[in-house]
């Protein structure tokens, strides 16, 4: 797991400096899924970097769009555009808009109005089911998404039609926009719910690279997968974590400096 | 008309495996034939329009050319950011089809009244309209569509539409379909939709129209708004005739496009529904007569 450590590091160094240079907003949301993003891409999908529109690819989409910026890293990090296009970020007319934009080699969506991602999913889960074919779907949500009453559509969708090639990940960091889950629209008993809705349902620490590894590699024999992935918002830097105000706030030159020591060092 | 659409569908999906069916639990009695023959192709997300859309989307993403089926506004305005973000915005081939255009299920209330869908559906860049007056129009339009796969809405009537054109026409989006033609540098009626056969037979009973010419639209859209001002030339009156609100609809559309050569926008004459009819009950007929569909109106 040395490698996807040094994955969600990079991930996360290059996400400060991104939302830095750009003084954007959603820098927790992005930390917050740093360590799905480097699991999934460093060890579970299937992927080219040259060739985005491989048949066999498993698609990844993102539904929470505003995190966008773990994305952009990790393509870069992967080869699908080059480190140097993120400092292009929010730059006008920039292809790396501050929503995810399929205009993006390897994106395969654009999201930013929350509810979409996981039925647009569902939407290609059943394709390759149409075409007997075996890769896989993966949807990272975020927690306060799961307010949208289309993704409970879009669970009960998936579970009727068999699609266990679908797995979603939903960002539990227990923070959305104003204040938090359980303050704003409680989700609990989260996990009893997804099962109800004929889900596989894995709870895990959402920063534990072996656990997410487990969860993101097992299918269910007809059941969709969801990994409630406990989170904490603006992981990895001290002062961003668990804090309402990172999901608009940009870090000053200060702060970046401090965020950049931070993170060398918890992973030195 | 609906019966027309099912028929192209079934003939098109047998060379064409990319075709998919999607209902939100509605279609009894329609939709049958096609679920029968291709099982591995017809689904019924329920009642979830929201989710049909977008998994619509993500189905056309891979090659699909989707079709999606509901009733009156269920498929546009219950899902419209669905159409505007998925569909639109990434110029995937999902065919929103509704049934129960304009005032066909009048008696059902306002909720079954689709005389805004011009409105939400030609705001989107990619979307092209086909809304077709005659089963003949709904093969044209079908045939069209299955052959150039993209953003699309497909308003449709009920059933026992009566057929104005005797074979199928050839279409293309923003081109005017001559219905009968009066004479060049006249008066001429342009319809869309069900007042194709409204039109029609008001010239058929009324000789002294005998002079105005007959034009329809069954294909329109944003793109096509460019090729208006060179047909709308050849003509000193263009009526337009609409079953939908003016706000929004299809003579605003084409006095729109004409805003690049404002002597042509005198040439205009308007003929929609009445707002009044919002929240009216009855049949599409006397709903439509009470919105201004009736000669007294529509004679200039």
């Amino acid at each position: 797991m040395i490698k996807t450590q040094a994955l969600a590091r990079e991930i996360r160094i290059s996400a400060l400096k991104m939302v830095h240079r750009a003084k954007a907003s959603h820098i927790g949301s992005a930390l917050s899924i740093a360590d799905i993003l480097a699991v999934l891409y460093g060890e579970v999908m299937n992927f080219n970097p040259t060739d985005q529109y491989l048949g066999s690819r498993d698609r990844f989409i993102l539904s929470k769009g505003h995190a966008c910026v773990a994305v952009y890293a990790t393509l870069a990090a992967m080869g699908f555009i080059s480190r140097d296009e993120l400092a292009t970020y929010g730059d006008d007319f920039s292809w790396l808009m501050n929503h995810i934009s399929h205009k993006v080699n390897g994106v395969e969506f654009s999201t930013g109005s929350l509810g979409h991602g996981l039925s647009f999913g569902v939407g290609k889960a059943l394709s390759a089911k149409i075409h007997n074919e075996k890769w896989r779907t993966f949807v990272v949500m975020s927690d306060g998404e799961m307010d949208e009453g289309s993704n409970w559509e879009a669970l009960m969708f998936a579970a009727h039609n068999k699609l266990n090639n679908l797995t979603a990940i939903i960002d539990y960091n227990k923070l959305q926009s104003l204040d938090s889950v359980s303050h704003t629209l409680g989700l609990e008993p989260l996990v009893d719910k997804l099962t109800a809705f004929g889900c596989s349902v894995h709870e895990i620490d959402g920063h534990d690279h072996h656990l997410l590894l487990e969860g993101l590699t097992s299918v269910s024999v007809e059941k969709p997968t969801i990994i409630v992935a406990h989170t904490t918002k603006g992981k990895g830097v001290s002062f961003m974590e668990n804090r309402v105000e990172w999901h608009y706030k940009n870090p000053d030159d200060e702060q970046l400096a401090l965020a950049l020591s931070e993170l060398e060092v918890s992973h030195a | 008309m609906r019966n027309a659409f099912i028929e192209e569908l079934i003939i098109a999906a047998e060379s064409n495996e990319n075709i998919v069916l999607i209902v939100a639990d509605l279609g009894y009695g329609v939709i049958e034939p096609f679920a029968r023959r291709f099982p591995k192709r017809f689904f019924n997300a329920g009642v979830a329009e929201q989710n049909m859309m977008s998994l619509a989307a993500g189905l056309a993403s891979e090659g699909f050319h989707v079709f999606v089926y509901s009733i009156a506004n269920f498929p546009t305005f219950r899902c419209a950011e669905q159409i505007r973000n998925d569909v639109d915005y990434h110029n995937l081939p999902v065919t929103v089809v509704a049934v129960g255009g304009g005032l066909a299920y009048g008696s059902l209330g306002y909720s079954h009244h689709a005389v805004q869908d011009y409105a939400l559906i030609r705001v989107m860049p990619n979307m092209l309209i086909g809304s077709p007056g005659d089963p003949m129009e709904v093969r044209a339009c079908m045939r069209y569509l299955i052959n150039n796969p993209q953003p699309s809405y497909l308003r449709l009537g009920k059933a026992g539409e009566p057929c104005v054109h005797n074979k199928i026409p050839e279409i293309f989006p923003g081109k005017w379909l001559k219905v009968r033609e009066a004479g060049r540098f006249g008066k001429t009626y342009l319809t869309t939709g069900a007042t194709l056969d409204i039109v029609n037979q008001l010239l058929i009973t009324n000789s002294d129209l005998e002079h105005y010419s007959h034009y329809s639209m069954p294909l329109w859209s944003m793109k096509s708004k460019e090729h208006q001002a060179k047909q709308i030339e050849a003509f000193d009156k263009v009526v337009t005739v609409e079953d939908h609100l003016m706000d929004g609809g299809f003579g605003s559309w084409l006095l729109e496009s004409v805003s690049i050569r404002p002597e042509f926008l005198i040439r205009i004459n308007i003929k929609a529904l009445d707002s009044k009819v919002c929240g009216m009950v009855g049949k599409q007929s006397t709903l439509n007569a009470e919105g201004g569909l009736v000669r007294a109106n529509l004679c200039i």
